[in-house]
């Protein structure tokens, strides 16, 4: 489903100094400095997998998930989704993957989420048959039913991003990317989101790529884990398979020992 | 399920102009919300009516006015009315958010034309804005004695021909101020982008001053500009000050400029996205 080859990319990050002195001279010399983002990331997932795509916060997570998503363009390298090179053929390519990204939204702020979804299904040209039968179940699953006539800003974070997730399956993907989904959740939205994903996972085959920072979702969800760190690729396996040697500390100590020692944190 | 109903249903697929008009949709019925804006933007434009059709019927009563004053006051009610259709500093807070957060790249997820997609939402957005205004002023200034009356234009062709003006007019300003939004997406600074962009289409295109009222050798390089199809050309056209068949070749080339700053704009957009990629994680 997915194959991804020595993914690069580095961004150019304008430097700025402390001090009027330093902003002056800015104006003149502006002082840039590169951060490589991917340094040669390559892994495939295969259909109806749930990937945690795991490292600490400036890995080159988010990054790969853009990429794949197809909303940026790598240096070089090559990643090819379901026949598709995302940002060759973007629209084609994104008509068939969800996305949530935990700290954006996707709703329309101002508007009902009834009336975002059903832009939604306009502007993923859904037919209304196939469009009613899908949402209702998805509303159902995720117990939104309450929220549809409350716009996006009105909502709690858990509420929203059950919002998010209906939003995000509405055309029927087989792909989907979740980056940092349960940022912020309390517990209880937390684990109807896990939920909902193994379920979707588990009776439609829906292929997951998750990046969270909450090894509880990895655990709950993934049977396989990709670490990445300083962007490259330093693990890719079963996550109690990572852990094992420091298993008797919990997964949160241990992962973070873990991060210590491969000099990423 | 049949054949003949699975058929049916895939014909209902919605149509690839079904996403814009979706977005132009939630734009129009969202902003036909915004009645404070547009209560406080109607008192604002019968004071600024008021000054300008003072000013330039004093020219006129001085002689030295190529509008007569009924002419002037027609073109400044119209300007008035349907001022969120023309200028570019009418802007959308939600897509300068977007835009200054660098979430405008996620809106790429999406599998719509991202130039399209904005095109489609600002049009809206003016539209219902233009829509709340309108009607009050043209209505008010109706009743207004001569020589500040709001008139109706000579004929019923002429009207017809202002009010495809008007469209043009909007399709054009749409265009231009979309620059300034991708100015903003480079430069990171919208209100930078619309200070450059917004007063030098309000000139040229005869917001503060009626173009004829203007030099003839500045009023002539102005008039091959794409500015002014977007208020010179309706105004005139409405308030009865330029006849229908010298205003064929002002359509033509403001719709020459459309089909020259759409593509233009569009390229722009591309270039801009890719050269802000939005860093992180």
């Amino acid at each position: 489903m997915i194959e991804v080859r020595e993914l690069r990319k580095t961004y150019r990050v304008r430097r700025r100094r402390a001090g009027l002195g330093a902003a002056l001279s800015s104006l003149v010399h502006p002082e840039w400095s590169v951060v490589e983002a991917l340094a040669g990331v390559s892994f495939s997932v295969a259909p109806g997998e749930i990937v945690g795509y795991i490292g600490p916060n400036g890995a080159g997570k988010s990054t790969t998930i853009k990429v794949m998503s197809g909303i940026l363009v790598p240096d070089s390298g090559s990643c090819v989704i379901k026949g598709r090179v995302p940002w060759k053929e973007r629209k084609a390519h994104v008509a068939g993957i969800g996305a949530v990204f935990g700290q954006r939204t996707q709703l329309w702020w101002d508007v009902p989420v009834s009336e975002s979804f059903e832009l939604l299904r306009a502007i993923y040209r859904v037919e209304p048959a196939a469009f009613r039968k899908r949402h209702d179940e998805l509303v159902e699953a995720l117990g939104a039913g309450e929220l549809l006539g409350s716009p996006a800003r009105s909502l709690s974070l858990g509420q929203r991003m059950r919002c998010e997730l209906v939003a995000s399956l509405l055309h029927g993907p087989d792909l989907l990317f979740l980056d940092e989904p349960t940022i912020g959740l309390d517990a209880v939205s937390k684990l109807a989101v896990r939920d909902f994903i193994a379920r979707e996972n588990r009776e439609r085959g829906l292929t997951v790529i998750l990046t969270t920072h909450d090894v509880h979702d990895i655990e709950a969800l993934a049977t396989r884990v990709i670490l990445i760190g300083r962007g490259s690729i330093l693990f890719d396996g079963g996550f109690a398979e990572l852990l094992a040697p420091r298993r008797d500390k919990g997964v949160e100590r241990a992962l973070a020992e873990l991060y210590g020692e491969l000099g990423i944190a | 399920m049949s054949a003949s109903a699975s058929a049916s249903v895939a014909a209902a697929r919605p149509s690839f102009l079904a996403p814009y008009l979706g977005l132009f949709r939630t734009r129009l019925v969202r902003g036909l919300a915004y009645r404070a804006a547009a209560a406080a933007g109607v008192a604002t434009q019968f004071f600024w009516g008021f000054i300008m059709i003072s000013v330039f019927q004093a020219f006129a009563r001085a002689g030295l006015s190529p509008l007569d004053p009924r002419e002037i006051a027609s073109y400044v009610w119209l300007q008035q009315a349907f001022l969120v259709l023309v200028v570019v500093w009418f802007r959308d807070a939600e897509l300068i958010r977007l835009i200054t957060t660098g979430d405008a790249a996620y809106e790429l997820v999406r599998p719509v034309d991202l130039y399209a997609q904005w095109y489609a939402r600002l049009l809206g957005g003016r539209l219902a804005g233009a829509a709340l205004r309108s009607l009050p002023i043209l209505l008010v200034a109706g009743l207004f004695p001569e020589p500040w009356r709001f008139r109706l234009p000579p004929d019923l062709a002429q009207a017809g021909l202002a009010f495809l003006a008007l469209a043009l007019a909007a399709a054009l300003t749409v265009s231009v101020s979309l620059f300034a939004y991708i100015l903003a997406l480079v430069t990171l600074q919208p209100y930078a982008a619309f200070i450059l962009l917004a007063p030098l289409a309000e000139f040229c295109s005869g917001l503060l001053v009626p173009l004829p009222f203007l030099p003839d050798a500045l009023r002539r390089v102005l008039e091959l500009l794409p500015f002014r199809a977007m208020l010179d050309l309706p105004a005139r056209l409405w308030s009865g000050s330029l006849t229908a068949s010298d205003s064929l070749r002002p359509f033509a080339l403001g719709l020459a400029w459309l089909l020259v700053l759409v593509p233009l704009g569009r390229a722009a957009l591309s270039a801009a996205l890719r050269a802000r990629d939005v860093p992180g994680g």
